[in-house]
């Protein structure tokens, strides 16, 4: 067996240094990416040990001894720990809420611009609906905030009807909608450019075959338009559906008060707290461990649920 | 296409359509609008309340206030982490996009797989932060480039485009003796200018409108961005901090919290929108590019 392995290997290393010979220039191309894929990626993956590590700044992540309890001490902590629960609910809730709301909103909007028979008034819808998408989160929040509060615009025309003013911005139950609403707002235009990209490349026959069997243009976007479309949808919803658990935190972060935390604080708006401000490592670690299980979990779902119902599937 | 058809019911969702799309594009753009007539509003009518069109007392002061205080710090920080990123992004971008694209690359498996898992797995805040905090990149710029060099989506992009041009282009320049950076250089990368120039567009708003990675790395406020600077007008009244320097009486009420704010908001917005209405057709074009092959 040796004897005959022997050979075999050596020539396998011979192909090898033959081909990096070969590739020399390609490999050399390829050296600064491949370092910072391992600096900027691979290692801060090895880094999610952590959550089973005490962690000793000294000695770094590798360096690090493992925690007590086999490594879990921080998990078992974390689950015992009843706030997790709490901002674990938060998550999924605004999350599933998020997606229902915002997920159908460009599908309607593409539906309505196919409708548009002039080019140029098309154009400047997009153009215009685009635009909030180029905003920084910062200025939306700003945005938000200096027309929401309690003497902004949208107050004042409140308290103009005679009607008491609202707290949009502390009020812990405006919270959701405030949020939900400012990500349609930014993203609904632009989210459109993959639908409608998806209705150009729709076969006209279908039109015509089914205008020719009296379908009026409801039935025609109900039987060809929507059906049509469907395959983008459904990986569009699987994405969506890979990102449920990655809320846009950066933006909570900014709108999170003293009185909406109850229900605006997040996995991730917790782990920056506990980890970045209160520098406790390896339980933060352990609580983000949670968030990219769960999401796991969600796309390998829906993945598998599309695929027996529809035969579209990212694998 | 659109063929004529259908009654009055037709003709009633057409002016449905038409006026509801005409609202949505008075939703998108009022915000902006109204941010920009505050601005510009003297501070007192503002606090009155009522502004919702044309602005009030017309003043400037607000925008010298701003000018007098550090905004151009904050600015010129964004200028070069915006610049510096986005030649940082784009220069590594093509680089590891080029071996990928070569059909004949003897590593390409393996580095393809490599890149590939990095869409789905990452490291999450605290292993990233504690990474960059032990390369002693805290408190310097690279802190803000480095990290996210290179989107894997935008390399991938940039791999199409690549793999578009002739493989018989490549292989006859390099029977002229010359080699894979020169390739690179001299040939793909001239040829793929108009997808470089999309990706140059999204790496560089990324850049500019980034905030968070400035929070979590960056203490020293000679290094903030100038979404930090609008950030910490927002959280706090920060009248007297930003603009005590600038020595304005705050009696005057010319210029209060909501007037800045809202002149901060436009300066930060300012250059996205100049540049938006030209440039607008080629982040399109880069979202079908992606598109297409995912």
């Amino acid at each position: 067996m040796v004897q005959l392995a022997t050979p075999k290997k050596q020539s396998l290393k011979r192909r090898f240094l033959r081909a990096f010979q070969r590739d020399k220039w390609l490999y050399l191309i390829m050296l600064l990416p491949f370092v910072y894929y391992v600096l900027f990626c691979y290692y801060p993956m090895y880094g999610v040990t952590l959550a089973f590590k005490q962690y000793k700044p000294k000695l770094g992540i590798i360096g690090s001894p493992w925690a007590s309890n086999n490594g879990m001490k921080y998990v078992l902590q974390v689950v015992r720990d009843p706030y997790f629960w709490t901002v674990f609910r938060n998550t999924i809730i605004l999350n599933i809420e998020n997606l229902i709301i915002t997920f159908p909103a460009p599908i309607i909007l593409a539906l309505m611009l196919n409708e548009v028979a002039h080019a140029r008034y098309k154009r400047i819808v997009q153009t215009v609906t685009y635009l909030p998408h180029f905003l920084s989160t910062v200025v939306v929040v700003g945005m938000m905030n200096s027309m929401f509060n309690s003497s902004g615009i949208v107050n004042q025309i409140i308290a103009s009807m005679g009607m008491e003013k609202i707290n949009f911005l502390n009020d812990a139950q405006y919270f959701r909608p405030m949020y939900i609403g400012s990500n349609i707002w930014q993203s609904v235009g632009w989210d459109t450019i993959i639908f409608l990209s998806a209705l150009s490349g729709l076969d006209m026959q279908l039109y015509e075959a089914a205008k020719i069997d009296g379908a009026g243009r409801w039935k025609q976007t109900l039987h060809v338009t929507i059906p049509g479309i469907l395959p983008t949808i459904i990986i569009m919803l699987i994405l969506a559906m890979g990102r449920i658990m990655n809320v846009s935190y950066q933006k909570i972060l900014l709108m999170m008060t003293g009185t909406n935390q109850s229900v605006s604080d997040v996995i991730s708006t917790y782990v920056y707290r506990r980890g970045i401000t209160k520098a406790d490592f390896s339980y933060a670690t352990a609580v983000n461990l949670f968030q990219s299980l769960v999401s796991l979990l969600f796309v390998s779902v829906t993945n598998w649920i599309s695929r027996r119902t529809s035969e579209t599937s990212l694998w | 296409m659109k063929i004529k058809e259908g009654g009055v019911s037709r003709t009633v969702f057409q002016i449905f359509n038409y006026c509801f799309l005409f609202l949505l594009m008075l939703v998108c753009l009022y915000p902006l609008y109204l941010q920009f007539i505050t601005s510009i509003s003297h501070g007192l009518e503002v606090m009155k309340g009522g502004i919702t069109l044309i602005p009030r007392n017309l003043t400037l002061q607000t925008y010298t206030t701003l000018v007098r205080g550090e905004l151009f710090m904050y600015m010129k920080n964004t200028v070069v982490y915006t610049v510096v990123g986005t030649l940082v992004n784009l220069m590594m971008s093509c680089l590891c996009a080029y071996p990928l694209a070569r059909r004949t690359f003897s590593g390409r498996k393996f580095f393809t797989a490599m890149v590939t898992v990095t869409l789905f797995f990452s490291g999450g805040m605290i292993p990233m932060y504690l990474t960059v905090r032990s390369f002693g990149m805290m408190d310097t710029m690279w802190a803000l480039i480095l990290p996210g060099a290179i989107s894997t989506y935008n390399m991938i992009i940039i791999r199409t485009a690549f793999q578009s041009i002739p493989e018989s282009l490549i292989e006859s320049a390099q029977l002229d003796g010359a080699n894979d950076v020169i390739v690179l250089f001299r040939i793909v990368i001239p040829l793929s200018k108009a997808t470089l120039a999309t990706m140059l567009l999204f790496y560089s708003v990324t850049h500019w409108n980034s905030y968070f990675d400035a929070m979590l790395y960056l203490n020293k406020k000679e290094l903030y961005p100038l979404q930090i600077m609008l950030r910490n007008m927002l959280i706090g009244g920060l009248f007297n901090e930003e603009t005590a320097i600038a020595g304005v009486s705050a009696d005057s009420f010319a210029v209060t919290d909501a007037t800045l704010r809202s002149a901060a908001i436009i300066v930060t917005t300012l250059p996205i929108l100049i540049v938006y209405p030209f440039v607008q057709r080629y982040f399109v074009k880069g979202v079908m590019i992606g598109s297409v092959k995912g």
